[in-house]
């Protein structure tokens, strides 16, 4: 039999022993190390964008799509505040800045829904293989989303504002300042729709069928983000409400920020207060189906 | 190394509750290579979920490194190499070595070694000529050695594999199977496999663990094997046998 090597080939490796075990302080100080290896979760989110890189077609498509459904919109909303001048507290070019802005969020915001793979892999029981991986699931999938997210800003974001700014003319920030604002509630909004849609993928592992959910959240999401209308359209008491879910976080808030109408330090307290939530009940979520999840096929 | 005490896991499926594995016990040493043989639907690859956390056992208790798999299983995975021949770790849009990159960092190996031990493994597995791939366009065959090559790259001490030969041609099952040997052979890593390719337990394995209906049914090495069916039978048919005891055996299929 050939003799065991000794351990000392990989430096990061934990000794098995009484000082290695689980609830050990050796084994939180790995656990630790483990959730703020930056590098890693850069990494990932590096690849999250090179995947998506890698299908050039479909977002093209995806922006045509983005900037065609703008124009219309924005046609519909001319008409709107041309008869009700001032509605919502936005003048005509507000109304279709927040339009062609909002347009340009659905791909990296992924607000008719998807983005995530994981509803697949929890059916074909790949998801066994993201369970063995010594790294948290949501937080690797966070960074993979991110990296989406900033692949399809830029090549289904831009092409919609310019539309946008070509056929009707819209207004942009002028002080980097707001800009940089805009970039962090995007961001911040980013994660909150990653946290809502990692919700909606885990609901899998309670409901044999996934369908009704999406379809729930995309409408949800489409109705209650300001992607239809901006929320402050809605009136009284279900505004104030409308304004305060977490969809709000997703499309309303960016692009308050990006008309100047909010300060970015309100939009992202609020939207950092809606990601921690869902992504603790995520987290929480995750455990849950860590001892529930039967892993399918052979 | 790999420890179960009447380990059984159960699922329950629409009321009724399936017993996928019950009471296995069985034990292996550090630098073993055991192969893990049984009938579909026996509980093997039940068996590697369990060893390898992804399934909690319903009853009894399962060790691989001294740890308990379902509760250490971040602290597991930095020492076991695990492979499911049916499916992929690897990132499907990019190329081999961006895969191998990532459980650089995930496992925090040092880069030196990180260097050595993935040129070590491309040449062992002979990776050199499609590390830059995408993965979805590598045949089976390579996206097996490349996953294989994923799964040693931090150096594990256990290496569990479940049908690692699955889809291969012969040229390509004689390559994994020398590879492992030397895995085995040099670094004393222990390889738990489960296969349905006899070839691998007589060519690879000096001990056989046989499960049937979620029980240990045969435990010993591939000579044991064969002495328990009379002198000249061969190993196809001695694992026949022993599939079908206590039932019809299906009629021989005779050569064309
Ligand atoms: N997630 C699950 N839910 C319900 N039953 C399951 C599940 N996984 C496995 N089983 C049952 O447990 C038994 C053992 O399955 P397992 O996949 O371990 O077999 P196996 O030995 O790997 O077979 P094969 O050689 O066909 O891969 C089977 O009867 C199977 O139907
Ligand atoms: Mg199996």
């Amino acid at each position: 039999m050939p003799a065991r090597r000794r351990p000392d080939h990989n430096p990061g490796l934990p000794l098995a022993g009484p000082r290695a075990g689980p609830g050990t302080a050796c084994h939180r100080a790995i656990t630790l190390r483990r959730c703020v290896s930056f590098s890693l979760y850069a990494r990932l989110a590096r690849y999250g964008f090179r995947k998506h890189a890698t299908y050039v077609a479909a977002a093209l498509a995806g922006a045509f799509t983005n900037s065609v459904f703008g124009v219309l919109r924005a046609s519909i909303l001319i008409a709107l505040w041309q008869a009700r001048p001032g509605l919502a507290g936005y003048d005509v070019t507000a109304a279709v800045t927040f339009c062609f802005v909002t347009q340009a969020f659905i791909g990296p915001m992924q607000l008719l829904g998807g983005g995530l793979t994981l509803p697949e892999r929890i059916r074909t029981g790949d998801i066994a293989l993201d369970l063995v991986r010594p790294a948290p699931l949501q937080l690797w999938l966070l960074a993979e989303d991110l990296g989406r997210a900033a692949y399809q800003l830029l090549v289904r974001g831009l092409p919609p504002m310019l539309a946008g700014a070509a056929v009707f003319g819209i207004t942009t920030p002028r002080d980097p300042e707001r800009w940089l604002g805009v970039l962090a509630c995007v961001t911040a909004g980013v994660v909150v729709s990653f946290a809502w849609r990692y919700l909606v993928c885990l609901s899998v592992c309670w409901l044999a069928d996934d369908r009704g959910v999406m379809v729930c959240s995309m409408l949800l999401t489409t109705l209650l983000s300001g992607m239809m209308v901006p929320l402050t359209l809605f009136p009284g008491a279900l505004g104030e409400l409308v304004r305060a879910l977490p969809w709000a976080a997703m499309a309303q808030a960016p692009a308050d920020v990006y008309l100047g109408t909010a300060s970015a330090g309100s939009a992202l307290a609020f939207q950092a207060a809606w990601g921690a939530a869902l992504l603790a009940l995520g987290a929480l979520a995750t455990r849950a189906v860590r001892h529930r999840v039967v892993i399918q096929g052979g | 190394m790999i420890e179960t005490e009447r380990a059984g896991r159960s699922f329950k499926v629409r009321g009724a509750v399936v017993h996928a594995v019950r009471d296995l016990s069985f034990r292996i040493e550090p630098g073993e290579f055991v192969g893990c043989l049984g009938p579909n639907g026996a509980g093997k690859s039940t068996t590697i979920k369990m060893l390898c956390g992804i399934l909690t056992p319903t009853s009894g208790r399962v060790r691989v490194a001294g740890l308990d798999p379902s509760r250490a299983r971040t602290a597991l995975a930095r020492r076991i190499g695990v492979v499911f021949g049916q499916r992929t770790t690897l990132w499907w849009d990019l190329p081999l070595r961006d895969s191998f990159e990532l459980v650089r960092l995930l496992y925090k190996v040092d880069r030196k070694l990180f260097a050595a031990r993935l040129d070590e493994l491309t040449e062992a597995l002979d990776l050199g000529g499609f590390t830059r791939t995408p993965v979805r366009q590598l045949s089976l065959g390579q996206r097996m050695r490349g996953d294989l090559a994923a799964a040693l790259l931090h150096d594990p001490e256990v290496l569990v594999l479940d049908e690692p030969t699955i889809g291969l041609d012969v040229v390509s099952k004689a390559g994994i199977r020398s590879f492992l040997l030397r895995v085995n052979a040099e670094r004393g890593t222990t390889v738990l496999l489960t296969t349905h390719d006899l070839g691998d337990v007589e060519r690879l394995c000096r001990r056989v663990l046989l499960i049937d209906h979620g029980r240990l049914a045969f435990d010993g090495s591939v000579g044991d094997l064969m002495a328990t069916a009379p002198g000249t039978a061969t190993i196809e048919e001695v694992v026949t046998r022993l599939y079908t005891r206590g039932r019809a055996a299906p009629p021989p299929v005779e050569p064309v």
